[in-house]
């Protein structure tokens, strides 16, 4: 307190000496000290942003390859000509998950052109007519120690496909495959949920809805954070690892 | 309030197996099943005890007399899941894991190993009676071609982390999976069989749900003759042994003092 009252006394002083001289020049010169709280917020104001942009800007784009698709695909008008989801993606008799599908799928409706997009002509000049499989890029793609049952989820659990993995059925393009450089896994699958940020969709769609109609309602929720969350909700937390980790 | 971390419409195991110790004659087809089973690595020289890896082993012991009394038995010893009595931290393992790498599951009554988790401290080793856990010195190595008949459903095991049989937990997830894709819940006794139980030649291992009275585990079980590996620890284990020779049952017991005069391990 002492201190404090006898620099205002310093400072009151200081200007009563000062102020003949000023009132001549009618402007009042930043005295000192005045502008000296600015340092601080200035200070973190800077170290913030700098360090906000190294964390959302320029980090990521270090950490994370991206890859383009082999080709352009519609899910969109898919789904309107196949109807649902398991026209494509189907389960097999013992319960396993077909996942991808294989070329001989698409060589069902592709043998010839049915349209003339050039991705359909790359389609069947490049894979259909060579038979050769197109080396489709898995952003849901587990590491090897990783167990998913689709049966579980899909039949026992009732789950939508497009709660873990979107609504992918409403994209008109795919977007790029975005991986981890240095653990070669897809960004999908592993990492943190920042603040629940990718709830919000902040890495899912980004390209894909470049209609601008597309609605997102929520983002691909796939990463173990999110898979425990749930688990965790539905099932308590008792031998959680041992469900998924193999 | 052990179920109580499950919805009321979860089924429930208890997996357990009774091994017919007057059956087994000790051929080891139990431990190479497992082996192929699980992706364990193996050695030039697998016979060195201390360096290699084993999920199921076989012992053999002694009654220590001689001839005409000798009369050996050998002991197949896969992990024995150990339930503890009362809250699931007294298995011996799982109340010490500093890193929740093994937890008991009341879902199925398996003891976890999760080998992303484990940091390799070995705790767990120190805490098992039954010495089933191995830790991994080195990484996995095959013969050239060989890692292409690895199976896919279990992860292989780098260095640096304790491992140890999971009742071959991939067979179960996979029975479960074909379950769920026919609509239903319940397992049936013969979709889930571990490796080792097929392979036994002599027919000595049964396994199943050890409260499912329906599963031959059940009644086996209830044999006056059945006995579980140092019962007096109270691990309650669920693996349980069968047979008929005394002394047999006294070394699995492991008597000690005069109760175990005639006994010798060999």
């Amino acid at each position: 307190m002492s201190t404090t009252e006898e620099k205002e006394q310093a400072v009151a002083e200081n200007e009563q000496a000062k102020g003949g001289d000023e009132q001549a020049a009618e402007v009042a010169p930043v005295k000192p000290g005045t502008w000296r709280f600015l340092i601080p917020i200035a200070a973190f104001a800077l170290g913030f942003m700098s360090h906000f942009s190294l964390g959302w800007v320029i980090l990521p784009p270090i950490l994370y390859a991206e890859k383009q698709q082999p080709i352009d695909f519609s899910h969109k008008l898919h789904v309107d000509e196949v109807g649902d989801c398991e026209g494509c993606h189907y389960f097999r008799e013992d319960g396993s998950f077909s996942g991808i599908p294989e070329l001989e799928n698409c060589a069902e409706c592709h043998e010839e052109a049915m349209g003339e997009d050039p991705e359909e002509a790359k389609l069947i000049t490049e894979y259909i007519e060579p038979g050769k499989e197109i080396p489709w890029l898995i952003y849901a793609r587990q590491p090897q120690c990783v167990f998913f049952s689709h049966a579980a989820h899909v039949k026992m659990g009732e789950m939508d496909c497009a709660i873990c993995h979107g609504p992918i059925g409403d994209s008109d393009h795919v977007r790029p495959y975005q991986y981890n450089r240095l653990t070669k896994y897809s960004r999908d699958i592993w990492g943190w949920n920042i603040a629940g940020l990718s709830k919000n969709g902040w890495d899912y769609l980004k390209q894909a809805d470049n209609s601008g109609e597309i609605k997102i309602e929520h983002a691909a929720r796939m990463k173990m954070d999110d898979c425990a969350e749930c688990h965790m909700e539905k099932r308590g937390t008792h031998d959680a690892c041992f469900v998924c980790h193999k | 309030m052990k179920e109580a971390h499950h919805k009321a419409d979860e089924k429930t195991y208890k997996f357990g197996m009774v091994i017919d110790l007057d059956k087994c004659t000790g051929c080891g087809a139990c431990m190479v099943a497992c082996m192929a089973e699980n992706n364990l690595p193996f050695r030039k020289d697998n016979s060195d005890r201390l360096r290699s890896n084993l999920w199921m082993r076989v012992y053999k012991i002694s009654n220590g007399r001689s001839f005409p009394d000798l009369d050996i038995s050998f002991i197949p010893r896969p992990c024995q899941h150990c339930e503890g009595h009362g809250h699931h931290a007294a298995t011996p393992c799982v109340s010490v894991c500093p890193a929740t790498a093994t937890d008991y599951s009341h879902e199925t009554g398996i003891v976890s190993q999760v080998y992303t988790r484990c940091f390799g401290c070995r705790y767990c080793m120190a805490a098992c009676p039954y010495h089933v856990r191995v830790f991994n010195w080195w990484d996995p190595t095959w013969p050239k071609g060989m890692s292409k008949y690895l199976n896919p459903d279990v992860s292989v095991r780098m260095r640096g982390v304790v491992e140890k049989c999971s009742f071959c937990y991939h067979r179960y997830q996979r029975a479960k999976n074909k379950a769920y894709a026919e609509e239903r819940r319940e397992l049936h006794e013969d979709e889930y069989q571990t490796a080792c139980t097929q392979a036994c030649p002599a027919g000595a291992i049964t396994f199943g749900d050890l409260k499912n009275p329906e599963h031959k585990v059940y009644k086996l079980k209830k044999s006056p003759y059945a006995f579980r590996l140092l019962e007096k620890l109270g691990t309650n284990p669920k693996i349980y042994y069968v047979s008929t020779r005394d002394w047999v049952r006294k070394a699995g017991d492991v008597y000690l003092g005069k109760e175990g005069k005639d006994v010798t391990h060999a």
